[in-house]
């Protein structure tokens, strides 16, 4: 007989757990001030703008919601796939996903111009608009993923996971491809026009997600004293390094298919050569933070030894994300539209032909923040009052027959 | 280049207006060249919906319009109630502030032309904003006026993220004394309406009243599906160009000279 | 003819309830009369009540008809409303919405519903709406 590991909730009794919950409630309420701040005067005391009309809010929001179909992946493949290693981790994968979609949503709705018509967003439905659907695969991400977990905690519904996991992992690549389409659709936009943005915000999904888990995961078991083996966690590491590559990947098609379109090509020049923090924020963020450094630390045999590196290495991919994100959402809106193609705009009161600038202010930055603060916060609660973790991840425990290399 | 505007309609629907057309642009006609500006065959009373027989367009003669005249873009700030001149958004910093028409001076990059002209929302038929907006809010009425129902806004400004031509601003702050007919407020966006309040009292847009009181008379209102209008007769003889006609959105407001 | 009685007891009542009618005084909100009636049988373009209670589904129907249609009839048309039944503070000034001297405001702050008509509407008539801005 196999046995099988106990989950159990976290004792949540020390005091560091409760300076945790204290730190993020911290947060919450700090972005909460943000938005009653924001709500009371009007957008005027933001950085967004006429011309740069979605900002830092919708970076962490983006970030947060391509995150929380990503962090699927790691239920999904126990599930879906039938992967008995994964078994184990699948709950918090759930879990972790509604949270970082709670955080996500949240910061949207509090940014809206008016959040107290929410009723109308949710009544009026413009069937063509891809927001509209998004809303719809939202809400139904959140009925999906958890009936899913039902059927994963409660003993007599085990049956239907497989059935719960399939539905759910076919309903979040939509849920991505969704959230892509949303700038796929702005075909004036030249930053945004390209058939590859969908697939590359679902490997983005992927990566960002593992990331996430990956940190969560070391959390949780550092600060409980669980075991943690080797088995799983070189696992989701080398994982975690495929999808780095996979991202980079697609950034290198996307920008050479770019390249070669000659009506793109200012774009271009724009994020890769002249487009100062864009630039910057390319190279430096989203590739080398993001990308190649997390990447040799993953593949180095004597750096990936270190769990702190390997954590380090998470962070980084979060960090990258995040550089990423910016470098499309708003480095995507300060590029001028062409509006007279061959003409040069020599004057205009609204900025047409020119470069827009943008400076987030700190209530916009401390709302995006918000959203990350409530899905740790989620996560953080529940794995206290449910069983979420299974009580060990050692490798005895998780595969009898690994070896430790 | 003009896409045919009245494609879909019966016979009997041409001809009729054809007559009707004919009639009007007879007691038009009468007039001094450039004074046959008003549409005169389409009375509508207030009790009636607009109706898709009409599709409401500007043309805008990029020749005549004067570089460095302004004249439009204040008719609207003082018919609107927006803009400098109101004090309406005295928080909000420039890029920040409402603007439902603007001047863009533009020089070719071949030739060093250089010429002058107004740009505003160009009412498509096939909007953008409207595609996208999650609530509806961004609407198109039957006879092509594109509008934001503010009561159903969220303010989202997913809207314009889509418009090609930045068009659309979004209100950063609370607003009062606004015009009776023109209603703005915080939180939601907004855009030029082609002064639909008056067109359906048979009007002429502000701008395009000031532009002809300044002497250019750059600037035709009309109706596009009635081809005996003065603007379908002078898109018919010189031509018009939409912007960006490469994006296939069969734009309200063409453009002659670019 | 009616009996002592009677008188004396109709008296005493209304005596006694006197301090539960100037009570109710300061409780029930004083809304501000309309300048003309538009109707003298109804006081108001419809039945009184029936716009007490019906009022906010005529004008959201009015509003979709002119938003949406383009209809602009005066019939159900909020800035008719305003221009009707807006009266003077205290400084004799047009009320403002949120001062209960302004028509809209004199219920809806004592009855505590918060609306929005006023975020982008204006709570005063102005010139434009007299005229008109038609340019024929
Ligand atoms: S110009 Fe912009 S705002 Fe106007 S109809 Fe077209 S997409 Fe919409
Ligand atoms: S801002 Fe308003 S009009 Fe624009 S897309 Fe959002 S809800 Fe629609």
């Amino acid at each position: 007989m196999k046995k099988t590991i106990p989950f159990l909730a976290i004792e949540g009794r020390s005091s560091g757990y409760y300076m945790l919950l204290a730190i993020l409630a911290t947060f919450i309420l700090a972005s909460l001030g943000a938005f009653y701040y924001m709500e009371h005067h009007g957008h005027y005391v933001t950085g967004m703008s006429n011309q740069i009309v979605w900002g830092m809010p919708h970076v962490f929001a983006v970030f947060l919601i391509v995150a929380a179909s990503g962090i699927l992946n790691v239920a999904s493949i126990s599930s879906a796939f039938n992967k008995k290693a994964y078994k184990p981790l699948a709950r918090l994968s759930a879990l972790a996903a509604v949270a970082l979609l709670a955080g996500g949503l949240m910061i949207l709705v509090l940014d809206l111009g008016r959040p107290e018509r929410l009723v109308i967003a949710m009544t009026y439905y413009n069937l063509k608009s891809i927001f509209a659907w998004n809303m719809l695969l939202y809400n139904g991400f959140f009925a999906i993923v958890i009936v899913y977990l039902w059927t994963m905690m409660q003993r007599n519904l085990g049956k239907y996971t497989r059935v719960a996991g399939t539905a759910a992992f076919l309903w979040r690549l939509a849920l991505t491809t969704g959230t892509g389409s949303i700038f796929g659709f702005l075909v004036a936009r030249q930053g945004y026009d390209a058939a590859i943005m969908a697939p590359m915000f679902v490997i983005m999904s992927f990566s960002f997600g593992l990331a996430i888990y990956i940190l969560v995961l070391m959390a949780s078991y550092n600060w409980t004293e669980r075991p943690l083996g080797d088995a799983i966690f070189n696992r989701l590491k080398n994982l975690l390094g495929v999808f780095v590559a996979a991202v980079l990947y697609f950034v290198a098609v996307y920008h050479l298919t770019n390249l070669y379109e000659a009506q793109h090509h200012d774009f271009e020049m724009f994020i890769l050569r002249d487009g100062g923090i864009y630039t910057q924020l390319f190279w430096l963020g989203q590739v080398l933070i993001g990308g190649v450094i997390p990447l040799i630390i993953f593949y180095t045999p004597a750096l990936a030894k270190s769990r702190g590196l390997v954590g380090f290495g998470a962070l980084l991919v979060i960090l990258g994300g995040l550089a990423q994100v910016y470098g499309i959402i708003i480095g995507g809106q300060a590029f001028p539209m062409t509006i007279f193609p061959g003409k040069e705009v020599i004057e205009t009161t609204f900025a047409d032909g020119a470069i827009a600038s943008y400076v987030p202010t700190l209530a916009e930055t401390l709302l995006g923040l918000g959203g990350f603060a409530v899905a740790l916060f989620l996560i953080a609660f529940c794995v206290k009052i449910m069983q979420f973790l299974p009580a060990s991840l050692a490798d005895k425990d998780v595969d009898p027959h690994y070896k430790a290399s | 280049m003009t896409q045919p505007v009245n494609n879909k309609e019966t016979t009997t629907d041409i001809y009729r207006r054809q007559f009707l057309g004919k009639t009007a642009a007879a007691a038009g006609l009468a007039l001094a060249p450039g004074m046959i500006l008003t549409e005169v065959a389409h009375a509508r009373s207030a009790d009636q919906p607009a109706s898709d027989k009409n599709r409401w367009g500007l043309l805008i003669n990029t020749n005549k319009c004067g570089t460095g005249c302004t004249a439009c873009v204040s008719a609207c700030q003082t018919e609107n109630g927006w803009g400098e001149i109101n004090k309406s958004e005295p928080h909000s910093k420039a890029s920040q502030k409402a603007v439902w028409i603007r001047k863009v001076k533009l020089k070719d990059k071949l030739t060093g032309h250089v010429q002058s002209l107004p740009l505003m929302c160009q009412h498509c038929e096939h909007p953008p904003c409207v595609d996208v907006c999650p609530t509806g809010a961004s609407m198109k009425r039957k006879d092509g006026i594109v509008l934001v129902d503010k009561h159903i806004c969220i303010g989202c400004r997913y809207c314009m993220m889509a418009c090609p031509y930045k068009a659309r601003s979004f209100i950063h702050e609370a607003l009062e004394n606004q015009k009776v007919h023109a209603p703005r407020g915080k939180g939601t966006v907004e855009s030029c309406t082609m002064c639909v309040h008056r067109v359906d009292t048979d009007g002429t847009p502000a701008c395009v009243e000031a532009c002809n009181a300044e002497g250019h008379q750059a600037m035709y209102f009309g109706d596009l599906k009635d081809s005996n209008s003065a603007i379908s007769v002078e898109l018919r003889n010189n031509g018009g160009q939409q912007l960006r006609q490469d994006l296939a959105l069969n734009t309200g407001v063409r453009y002659q000279g670019l | 003819m009616l009996s002592h009685k009677t008188i004396i007891s109709t008296l005493l009542s209304v005596l006694l309830l006197l301090p539960v009618f100037a009570q109710a005084g300061d409780l029930m909100p004083v809304v501000p009369k309309a300048k003309a009636k538009a109707n003298p049988d109804t006081l108001c373009i419809r039945d009184v009540k029936d716009m007490r209670k019906n009022h906010m589904k005529y004008i959201l129907h009015k509003r979709d008809k002119t938003l949406r249609e383009g209809v602009r009839t005066k019939q159900d048309s909020l800035a008719e409303c305003i221009s009707c039944h807006i009266s003077k503070n205290d400084k004799g000034e047009y009320a403002s919405f949120g001062d209960s001297k302004h028509f809209c405001s004199s219920c809806h702050n004592f009855a505590a519903v918060n609306i929005d008509c006023f975020d982008c509407h204006n709570d005063k008539p102005t010139a434009a709406s007299k005229t008109g801005s038609t340019i024929k």
